[in-house]
Formats: structure tokens, C-alpha cells, sequence
């Protein structure tokens, strides 16, 4: 697994409080993690804060699985 | 009760009689304050008077690019924001069919639209620290309607809109929205009326006089407190029992 795959998945974990082997890559934040729409906003700007990048809304807005996460962040971070 | 030492809060239009009086007032329950306004002298008035603890933000609500600044300011003059007080408001009283456009903008921007992108800006460092208190002050008028003031009466009901919808969504968060709504305060704002006005606004007044600028802190103090954790949503009405709502 990524350096940026499993810091991703700590920050899960942490913010949403679930169990570490249900945040698989296909795990969606609301549907299969508990989150509700404010903890995806929060999520992302853990996310940003964490990776130091600046994640638009429409991107943000796509990023509704944890695999969504650390493929943008994969490639935010690859530059 | 009601200890703010260690607290952080921005209080927008402090250069006028309720902001003032409301800065002095969280000063005083320990908090450090970030005071903004247009009038710069009497910022720094005030900002003298209370010698520590005090940061000057000069700001025109009117203008969006320096809202948006605002609440980043005062994060980083005073390493967060817990409390935000959006008390700044103006009035340009009509007759509703004299309105003017520009009127109504100027009034909607600085008054709600201003709150609006305030609330917004701090509730990044709100969610993340898991603590917030966001105080709207509004108006009796925004309740009750004012024959004058459709203007000023819609931005003051679009606050506690504003308000009600931002503190269901945050409430999970413990950050706190509510809204202080003062009835007819001494200030510069209504020392504008005629004696026969103001004796003709007494005669609706239970209480028998004008509210003074302390009477709104104090109910600012108190939703801005650890004590108000519970209350969100919530307008209260500090008005000497001229409306019982």
C-alpha cells in the first residue's frame, strides 16, 4: 500500500471513528462508512490540510470513496 | 459562570453603540477580542480603554473582498476564533415604494450578506476545533416587521434564517448559532428619533424605558458562554417586554 493510500485511510479512520478493515477502496463515506455530508466537507479539508494541497469543490465533490480519495491525492501529490 | 478567559471573538461594527458595548463585555469575561469597524478613531478609543487583550480590525462590510479577509485576520491576530459576533448593521429607512435599489443592497450586503461569508470563513477552524460560538445580532423588526424598514426588517429576518440553518448543521460539532435581538437600545442608530418618537416607542414598552448597549452584551456574553452549550438556533429577545415572542 502508498505512503499517501495509508495516510489517507488513518485519517479516516480517526474522523469517522469505524473500524480499520472496512476503509477498503471501495468503501463509500456516507453509504458504507457512516458519514454524513458535513463529514465528507470535513474530510476533505483534513485531506488538504494533511497533503498540503488545495482540492477544488467540483473535485471534492467526486470524491465520494476512499479509493477516490488516495487517487486524487496520488496524483495531487505526484507534481 | 460564564468565564471567557482563554476565548477568542471577533466583534464586527464595535465602533458603534451595541458593538461596543458587547467588546467591553467579553473583554471584561476574560475573552481576547479582535475589533472591527469603519470608524478607525473610535476603534482605537476603545482598543486604548481596553489596553490588552485587543486586536484592531478596521473593515467595510460593504466591500466583499474585505470581508473576506476578516475572519482570517483575526485567526491570525489571535491564533483562532471561538466566538464571531456579527453586530455590524446600518439602516436607509423608506417607505417601501420610495425604496431606492441601492438602499436595499447596501443594507442586504452589509447586514446579512457580510454575516453570511463571515459565518462561512470560520467555521473551517470551528468544525476543526470542535468548539464555536457564532452570535447574529438582529432586530426586533425582523420579527415583527417595521413600517419603514423593509430593507433593514428583511436583512434582520434573514439572519435568523441564515442562523437557524447553520446551526443545524453544526450543532453535532458543538459550534453554536444564535441570534440576539434587541428592541429599541439608546444608540446612535435611534438617537436619530424626536423626543415625541421615543415617548411614543415607551408607550409599548413594559419595561418603561430604552435598553442600553450593556443590556444586549450581557445576553451576548451569556450565548457566547460554555454555559449556553445547549442553546443553538435560538433567537432571544432583549427588548423590556415591548414584543413577547
Amino acid at each position: 500500500m502508498s505512503d499517501v493510500a495509508e495516510r489517507v485511510r488513518k485519517i479516516v479512520i480517526e474522523h469517522l471513528g469505524v473500524d480499520a478493515e472496512k476503509v477498503v477502496d471501495n468503501a463509500n463515506f456516507i453509504e458504507d462508512l457512516g458519514a454524513d455530508s458535513l463529514d465528507t466537507v470535513e474530510l476533505v479539508m483534513a485531506f488538504e490540510e494533511e497533503f498540503s494541497v488545495e482540492i477544488p469543490d467540483d473535485s471534492a465533490e467526486a470524491i465520494v470513496t476512499v479509493g477516490d480519495a488516495i487517487r486524487f491525492l496520488e496524483k495531487a501529490t505526484a507534481a | 459562570m460564564f468565564d471567557l478567559s482563554g476565548k477568542t471573538a471577533l466583534v464586527t461594527g464595535a465602533s458603534g453603540g451595541i458593538g461596543g458595548a458587547t467588546a467591553r463585555a467579553l473583554h471584561r469575561q476574560g475573552a481576547t477580542v479582535a475589533i472591527s469597524g469603519t470608524r478607525l478613531e473610535a476603534l482605537e478609543a476603545l482598543a486604548a480603554e481596553l489596553s490588552s487583550r485587543v486586536h484592531i480590525l478596521p473593515c467595510d462590510l460593504a466591500d466583499p473582498a474585505q470581508v473576506e479577509k476578516l475572519t482570517p485576520a483575526a485567526e491570525a491576530a489571535m491564533g483562532s476564533l471561538d466566538i464571531l459576533v456579527n453586530n455590524a448593521g446600518l439602516t436607509r429607512d423608506n417607505l417601501f415604494m420610495r425604496l431606492k435599489d441601492e438602499d436595499w443592497d447596501l443594507v442586504l450586503a452589509v447586514n446579512l450578506t457580510a454575516a453570511f461569508r463571515l459565518n462561512r470563513a470560520a467555521m473551517k477552524g470551528m468544525l476543526k476545533r470542535r468548539y464555536g460560538r457564532i452570535i447574529g445580532i438582529t432586530s426586533i423588526v425582523g420579527v415583527t416587521g417595521n413600517a419603514g424598514q423593509g430593507n433593514y426588517a428583511a436583512s434582520k429576518a434573514g439572519m435568523i434564517g441564515m442562523s437557524k440553518s447553520l446551526a443545524a448543521e453544526v450543532a453535532a460539532r458543538n459550534v453554536t448559532v444564535n441570534c440576539v435581538a434587541p428592541g429599541f437600545i439608546e444608540t446612535p442608530m435611534t438617537d436619530v428619533l424626536n423626543e415625541k418618537q421615543k415617548a411614543a416607542i415607551l408607550t409599548n414598552v413594559p419595561m418603561g424605558r430604552l435598553g442600553n448597549g450593556d443590556d444586549i452584551a450581557a445576553a451576548v456574553v451569556y450565548l457566547a458562554s460554555a454555559e449556553a452549550a445547549y442553546v443553538t438556533g435560538q433567537t432571544l429577545h432583549v427588548n423590556g417586554g415591548m414584543a413577547m415572542i
